[in-house]
């Protein structure tokens, strides 16, 4: 098994710790993993995005041209990455701000609408947990027990307290999920 | 086993520095390996181990630093990128020249000139030639992997005090910006002032009377003695050529043609390999890991058995004179590089072995 990932949206979304915590998930359930992330002043307020692969073998190029998974968080991203996933791949995307839907009839395609819901449930801080719960509810890729362990590990002792809220904010995501079909 | 962690590849030379037993940390902030300093500062190993970390006022004062700690047998290092290690050029040379032990780090940026915060290997000429004046070499290392960035830490402080000579580590942004597991080897003391004395009877310590003088110098103006201190360089660098070579060779058994790259575009062509293989083409992937010492003998005997190579790097040719001169050009070597902090897909690698190679 090789699912090989991309994560874009703007800087300040979330988009580089999500990939975190699900890299560090798959650490806790012996995965190897690689996580490679936009660097620089496009962090800065632009656009970012980090490449996630999760395996069960060596990971041979953690910088990649064609994903399994897309998932997009803005207009700027979808316009950039819809090309790039697979044939028979997935897109998930957030419709929050995005006024050219995605369009593919070659690969499956999800929307989750996390940004309204995180607003509505006073939950924006974790709202790209929301969008990742989606994304393992579509593909189960490490069990829960490895992503409360991934949390532990890639958030600061200090910002523990807010692991029940990830958690939930992931539960919250899975029902959320829905497919979309492009129009013709 | 060691601590398992996920990491940044700079991350994880910070923390291997620490285990390591480094005695000082130089440096100064540049993109992309400022976690390198961010990192030592927020564990403070001066409050723990005693490790000395500095944040100087410039590269040529963090390069000076480390040739006076070298002085003293210290085990010292310094970090930087690119336009930051061209700035530490003359300081290389003498601590080369004084023949001391120091370890170095290049986190490869597009050039030249300021050039982009991006990855690239276009520093590859400057480190495996000699940046600065004089017949020089510094052992050179080129990590593949978050894990290499740890390990070769620590292998290159034994090298540098193993052959009293800077040992650098060439990597680039990509691979000091993402992160891997990485195994963590267990902490090493610092060695205490009598150790040093004992390890290092050239270190300038303090004269006691069980010690002779020891002197650190680059400068010999006597010609006839200056060509003496060279043909004792040179001896050194014939050792290390013999002694320590390293290199990988994935998927070359059965393989008809070959990459040959380092770093991250040596990962790239894992991939490239991956494609082309599923295209029904036997490829694989030769990786020198030594840079200088380059793997001569490896590579030539490895070209006996192929039809072709294509050098994969991210400048626009330096490492493939040396691969043309280790197979002393008996068969097909192409270059394909990407340049100015852009990273070559793997299917673009894949689409040049084919055209430029294998079907040319």
């Amino acid at each position: 098994m090789t699912e090989e990932i991309i994560i874009a949206g703007f800087g300040g979304q979330g988009v580089l710790s999500m990939g975190k915590i699900l890299a560090y998930s798959g650490v806790m359930q012996n995965k190897e993993v690689s996580w490679m992330p936009s660097y620089g002043p496009e962090m800065r307020g632009g656009t970012a995005n980090v490449t996630v692969i999760i395996s069960d073998e060596r990971i041979s190029s953690p910088i990649l041209n064609a994903y399994d998974t897309a998932i997009i968080l803005n207009q700027q991203s979808l316009d950039k990455f819809e090309s790039k996933v697979k044939p028979g791949g997935m897109l998930i995307f957030d419709p929050n701000g995005i006024t050219r839907l995605p369009a593919r009839k070659d690969i499956t395609i999800y929307s989750i609408a996390a940004a309204d819901e995180a607003g509505k449930l006073g939950i924006l801080k974790v709202f790209n947990m929301i969008v990742l719960g989606g994304f393992l509810k579509l593909k189960p890729l490490v069990a829960p027990e490895f992503i409360h362990k991934g949390l532990e590990k890639s958030l600061p002792a200090r910002h523990h307290k807010l692991i029940p809220d990830n958690e939930k904010a992931i539960e919250v995501g899975k029902d959320l999920i829905q497919p979309f079909t492009p129009a013709d | 086993m060691g601590e398992l962690r996920l990491m940044k590849g700079n991350e994880a030379i910070a923390e291997a520095a620490i285990r390591a037993g480094c005695d000082g940390y130089f440096g100064y902030p540049i993109t992309p390996q400022s976690e390198i300093l961010e990192y030592l500062m927020a564990e403070k190993p001066y409050e723990k181990t005693g490790m000395v970390v500095l944040q100087a006022e410039s590269e040529v004062a963090s390069i000076n630093m480390v040739y006076g700690g070298a002085g003293a047998g210290k085990m010292v290092m310094t970090t930087s990128s690119s336009p930051g290690v061209s700035l530490m050029q003359e300081g290389i040379s003498y601590i080369a020249g004084a023949e001391l032990p120091a370890l170095l780090v290049n986190i490869n940026r597009g050039g030249p000139g300021l050039g982009t915060i991006q990855p690239s290997q276009a520093d590859y000429w400057q480190s495996t030639k000699g940046g600065g004046h004089g017949d020089y070499h510094l052992l050179v290392l080129a990590p593949a992997s978050v894990q290499e960035m740890s390990d070769f830490v620590k292998l290159g402080f034994d090298l540098a005090f193993k052959y009293r000579n800077p040992v650098i580590i060439h990597s680039d942004g990509a691979i000091g910006q993402m992160m891997e597991k990485v195994v963590l080897f267990d902490p090493i003391p610092r060695r205490t002032d009598d150790e040093i004395k004992k390890q290092c009877p050239w270190a300038t310590v303090g004269k006691t009377p069980d010690r002779k003088r020891s002197i650190i110098t680059s400068l010999e103006l006597d010609p006839g003695k200056q060509e003496q201190v060279n043909l004792r360089l040179q001896a050194k660098y014939r050792k290390m050529e013999a002694e320590e070579v390293r290199y990988e060779e994935i998927a070359c058994d059965d393989a008809e043609y070959i990459f040959v790259a380092f770093g991250t575009s040596a990962r790239i062509c894992q991939k490239s390999i991956e494609l082309a293989r599923a295209k029904g083409y036997k490829v694989g992937l030769f990786r020198p890991i030594t840079l200088y010492p380059f793997p001569v003998n490896p590579l030539r005997e490895l070209s006996t058995k192929i039809k072709g190579i294509l050098v994969v790097e991210m400048n626009a040719g330096q490492m493939i004179e040396d691969v043309k001169l280790a197979v002393s050009c008996s068969l097909k070597v192409e270059h394909y590089g990407r340049f100015g902090g852009i990273i070559p897909t793997p299917e673009e690698v894949t689409e040049n072995l084919i055209s430029k190679v294998i079907g040319g």
